[in-house]
């Protein structure tokens, strides 16, 4: 089974996120920062990284620029899920390597269309 | 509902549109025509389709059949269809012709805009023949409402999150308060027009690739079938007619050859021969 690591500091969202993602048939891992989704990556990368922006500790953009230094760190494909919607922030996770970017609100539709388009299903 | 007003709305649609309205699914009309009785600001759809059918108001009626036209839409719908216009249709239009002569497309019921712009979209991205070739995009829609907001190019963060790859974003839209508006350079690439795929469409032909994507599904048999034919007339020998890809498309007329993808092709000699 194809593994999704949802890295959010929102607690619900996590939950919303995971029901969603479980159910295009992942398994679904949480991380509530930055810091915390790098621990996890180190131990075992994940298919899909659903990452949000602002976080405490280290932020969503911050980890996707260290992740790609990892060792098999350029592996997971990486779905921005945020509050930030202007196109400077877009912009600049796309020139980090992600492959898609949802902007809060979502909703299923949503999440399977951009995981569609980011080839993960 | 009452069961009178619901055959009025069936047959008002049926007659207006070619619109297949299913009399048993109230709760459907209702949900539709509740934002058009309000708009219009009657109390109840009762009171709007009483005034409707007393006075014969013809642009109230034209409400009502469009509100039950609406379909679902979103950009790059069938994503397979568009990569295929991009890699082979388009630049294959582009070597086969005349300077000067544009490749003619037609997005027929358009709704919001979104697929003739991904058609523009795709076309930029079809290469330097196409592009020198000149491309010309028309969309059309039953409705005014509909078409107003296209030609606008202003879509909701919710719209723009259905289809649309999110490196086309930064490239074609800007935001603009709450909404994103879609480069002037690209809106100016479709024109618009009003047509009722269920009237007569002998002024529209010659075009070389004609979008009509779950549409006919929503009409009558009857009304299918007669648009269907009318659609090929309008294409130029050789081209190609989009349906939508889980669409069933009836009996297809003479000289339509059913590619794979709801993709269809105008056999080249066919007209020749008719």
């Amino acid at each position: 089974m194809r593994t999704c690591l949802v890295v959010d500091d929102s607690r619900v969202i996590r939950k919303v996120a995971r029901r969603i993602i479980e159910d295009m048939g992942f398994e679904v891992a949480e991380a509530g920062d930055g810091l915390e989704a790098l621990a996890w990556c180190r131990a075992s990368m994940p298919d899909a990284i659903l990452l949000d922006w602002n976080m405490p500790a280290l932020n969503g953009i911050d980890f996707l620029r260290q992740l790609r230094r990892e060792r098999g760190g350029e592996g997971p494909t990486v779905v921005f899920c945020t509050v930030e919607n202007d196109l400077d922030h877009i912009r600049e996770a796309l020139a980090c390597g992600a492959a898609e970017y949802i902007m809060k609100p979502f909703d299923s539709d949503i999440v399977q269309s951009k995981f569609a388009q980011a080839k993960l299903l | 509902m009452k069961a009178d007003e619901v055959e009025f709305v069936v047959e008002v649609c049926r007659a207006a549109a070619g619109l297949r309205v299913d009399g048993d699914k109230i709760y459907l009309i209702e949900s539709r025509l509740a934002p058009v009785a309000r708009r219009e600001g009657f109390g109840s759809i009762r009171e709007m389709l009483i005034s409707a059918r007393q006075r014969k108001e013809e642009k109230l009626l034209w409400s009502v059949v469009e509100a039950m036209a609406q379909g679902e839409t979103c950009f790059f719908r069938d994503a397979a269809m568009f990569d295929r216009l991009r890699d082979e249709i388009l630049p294959q239009l582009a070597v086969r012709r005349a300077t000067g002569t544009p490749i003619r497309i037609w997005s027929a019921g358009c709704a919001m805009g979104q697929e003739p712009y991904s058609v523009a979209m795709t076309v930029e991205e079809a290469g330097a023949g196409v592009l020198a070739c000149g491309v010309e995009i028309t969309g059309s829609d039953l409705s005014e409402r509909a078409l107003e907001k296209a030609q606008s190019g202003l879509y909701t963060q919710f719209e723009v999150q259905r289809g649309l790859p999110i490196r086309l974003l930064p490239r074609h839209f800007e935001k603009r308060d709450e909404l994103w508006a879609l480069s002037p350079r690209l809106r100016s690439m479709v024109r618009w027009r009003r047509v009722n795929l269920n009237a007569d469409l002998r002024n529209l032909s010659g075009f070389d690739i004609i979008l009509c994507r779950n549409v006919l599904a929503m009409m009558t048999p009857e009304a299918h079938e007669r648009a269907l034919g009318q659609l090929v007339q309008a294409l130029a020998p050789g081209g190609y007619l989009a349906l939508g890809a889980e669409e069933p498309s009836g009996i297809l007329p003479d000289g339509l050859i059913a590619l794979d993808g709801g993709l269809h092709r105008l056999d080249p000699a066919a007209r020749a021969a008719a």
